[in-house]
């Protein structure tokens, strides 16, 4: 076993606790840490395939910045203990068929593929920063743009509907 | 066992160099305390701490031995893991950031192994974007302090601080931007050599002057982060008793003091790294003679505290004082007589002065000026820094735009 595979795993069996301790544990705060824990394994995942500038930005965008406006909203409503209404309990059923379903067609996929884990490791070429910003500057600048757009209406629409409740 | 320390170099020069660096940031913060606590004594027309040891050099381990010895009760209705998580949580994460930066540009030579000061490799492509990776995650530390205490004081501190960095985050970011796009790279050694382009210009090469607007929104914003004066709403202690670590006592309260003294240092090394040149001498490098500056310095400090301590009132400050003054003189000498050992220490001597300053300057603000009100600060930050640094970012790309258009410059 190389030094990487034991860090892939070792990242990879972070994020899954991670993420059913998300779902498992009852007070939302305890469930935001679970999920910062996730994307921080991610971040590590991203490392290790070379990509260091998305690794990066994992953590600054995700781990920085949105789970910390969540913790903020928990902190800020003072959140108790998750109630469990009756409907929220026969969730549990169709949830954990998805997931079998979901886990079977990912097995699936990896046990029908041919190539090996190693080969999808692509160094530096299109995950460095220059080919991030190539691609979205040059490549796919109007699809880019359209969507800075698009959060734009988006930021104005959170002005206003705060702004009436102003008035 | 010495083919074992063959293979594994890499791995024993870098356990070696992070227990060192462990051992020289929490010394140093260990004095920052004392210092500031000295400087802002004098600002105020009092002696500071003066009592253990000579001009108080002792209090620092005064104050350890009682941070351990302390008792230390846990609240009752605490939330336990994320009580004890918070303290760990911020100085781990204060710590991590300090060892992503370069402290000299060339490296020791021992036994054929390359050994460059700093704990991350030199050419760590994503230097500084991985430095903010951590620095961004530092908040969590401070908001779940403030909630896991369960008490009203902590988690407005807690709240407080999380609402003023997510604001200050944004301003401080930007204003690197001009940084990068005039280095052209994250890595912060490629950035400090940025800045050597014209060797014989010395400190007017340096980034803060096409960035003086980047660095006034970096500095702010950095002090900001670091919750210093006058942003430390979070821990106002005459509306919120002690903010955020008011229900944590002995050695955990002591983690909070160690990493908000080592994210000044982290803010301290990267003003200098990013804006003032980091390990360049501020003159041109044609002037061989200010590279006895540094024995200079240390030969005239040394004798003057040898002069000071020989009159000192006390037997035992008469024998530490000139002691310490002699040790500080023969380093100077040391300087002086070995042209090699002068030569490697010129870049960290620059860097560690610029540091020096740097931390002057934020115990300069904290016994000079009072603290913002809460919406002084948001207005503050999103309104004047945040539109700033986003006109630096467009002037700086403008700037080089034409440069490349009408001058073909790089």
């Amino acid at each position: 076993m190389t030094a990487s595979l034991a860090v892939f795993f070792a990242m990879a069996a972070l994020a899954v606790i991670g993420a059913v301790s998300l779902i498992v544990q009852k007070h939302p705060i305890h469930s935001a840490l679970s999920l910062i824990v996730v994307m921080i394994a991610l971040a590590g995942l991203y490392l290790l395939l070379g990509a260091e500038f998305v690794a990066a930005v994992q953590i600054i965008v995700y781990g920085g910045a949105i789970m910390v406006l969540f913790v903020f909203v928990i902190m800020l409503l003072n959140a108790g203990v998750e109630e469990h209404t009756s409907i929220s309990k026969m969730a549990g059923a169709p949830g954990l068929l998805l997931v079998v379903a979901l886990a079977g067609f990912v097995a699936a996929t990896i046990a029908r593929s041919t190539e090996s884990v190693e080969t999808t490791l692509q160094t530096g070429e299109i995950a460095s920063t220059l080919g991030i910003s190539n691609m979205i500057f040059k490549d796919f600048v109007y699809p880019f743009e359209l969507t800075s757009f698009l959060i734009l209406v988006a930021v104005l629409g959170a002005t206003v509907l705060a702004q009436r409740e102003k008035s | 066992m010495n083919s074992f320390l063959n293979a594994n170099a890499e791995l024993v020069i870098t356990l070696v160099k992070i227990v060192l660096l462990l051992f020289i940031v929490l010394t140093v913060n260990a004095y920052l305390t004392w210092f500031e606590r000295k400087v802002v004594a004098h600002m105020q027309s009092r002696w500071g701490p003066h009592r253990v040891g000579p001009h108080g050099l002792l209090q620092p381990l005064a104050d350890g031995v009682k941070f351990l010895f302390k008792e230390d009760p846990t609240p009752a209705g605490v939330d336990k893991l994320v009580y004890y998580l918070a303290p760990l949580l911020a100085l781990a994460l204060a710590l991590t950031s300090i060892a992503l930066i370069p402290f000299g540009p060339e490296p020791i030579r021992l036994l054929g192994h390359d050994i460059y000061l700093g704990i991350a490799p030199p050419d760590l492509n994503i230097g500084i974007l991985a430095l903010f990776a951590v620095t961004a995650l530092g908040v969590y530390g401070v908001a779940l302090a403030g909630w896991a205490s369960n008490s009203k004081y902590p988690l407005l501190g807690g709240l407080r601080s999380s609402a003023q960095m997510i604001s200050y985050e944004l301003a401080l970011t930007m204003s690197v931007v001009g940084v990068l796009l005039m280095a052209g790279s994250f890595n912060l050694k490629k950035i400090i050599e940025a800045q050597a382009h014209h060797p014989e210009w010395g400190i007017l090469g340096w980034n803060v002057w096409p960035q003086i607007l980047g660095f006034f929104c970096f500095f702010i914003a950095a002090v900001a982060e670091t919750n210093r004066v006058p942003f430390d709403l979070p821990e106002a202690e005459s509306e919120l008793v002690a903010g955020f670590h008011t229900e944590y006592s002995s050695f955990k309260f002591a983690m909070f003091f160690i990493a908000e003294y080592t994210s000044m240092i982290t803010v301290s090394c990267l003003c200098s790294i990013l804006f003032f040149g980091g390990w360049l001498s501020p003159f041109p490098t044609s002037w061989l003679f200010t590279h006895y500056l540094p024995s200079a310095i240390l030969i005239s400090f040394g004798l003057w505290v040898i002069w000071d301590g020989i009159r000192y009132e006390t037997i035992f400050g008469r024998i530490v004082l000139p002691g310490l003054g002699a040790a500080i003189t023969a380093l100077g000498v040391v300087f002086v007589l070995l042209p090699n050992v002068n030569e490697f220490i010129q870049g960290p001597f620059w860097l560690l002065s610029k540091i020096f300053v740097f931390l002057f300057v934020y115990v300069w603000m904290r016994g000079t000026l009072p603290r913002f009100r809460y919406d002084q600060l948001m207005a503050f930050g999103w309104k004047l820094l945040l539109p700033l640094s986003i006109v630096n970012v467009i002037v700086t790309s403008f700037v080089i735009l034409a440069k490349m258009q009408w001058w073909g410059a790089k």
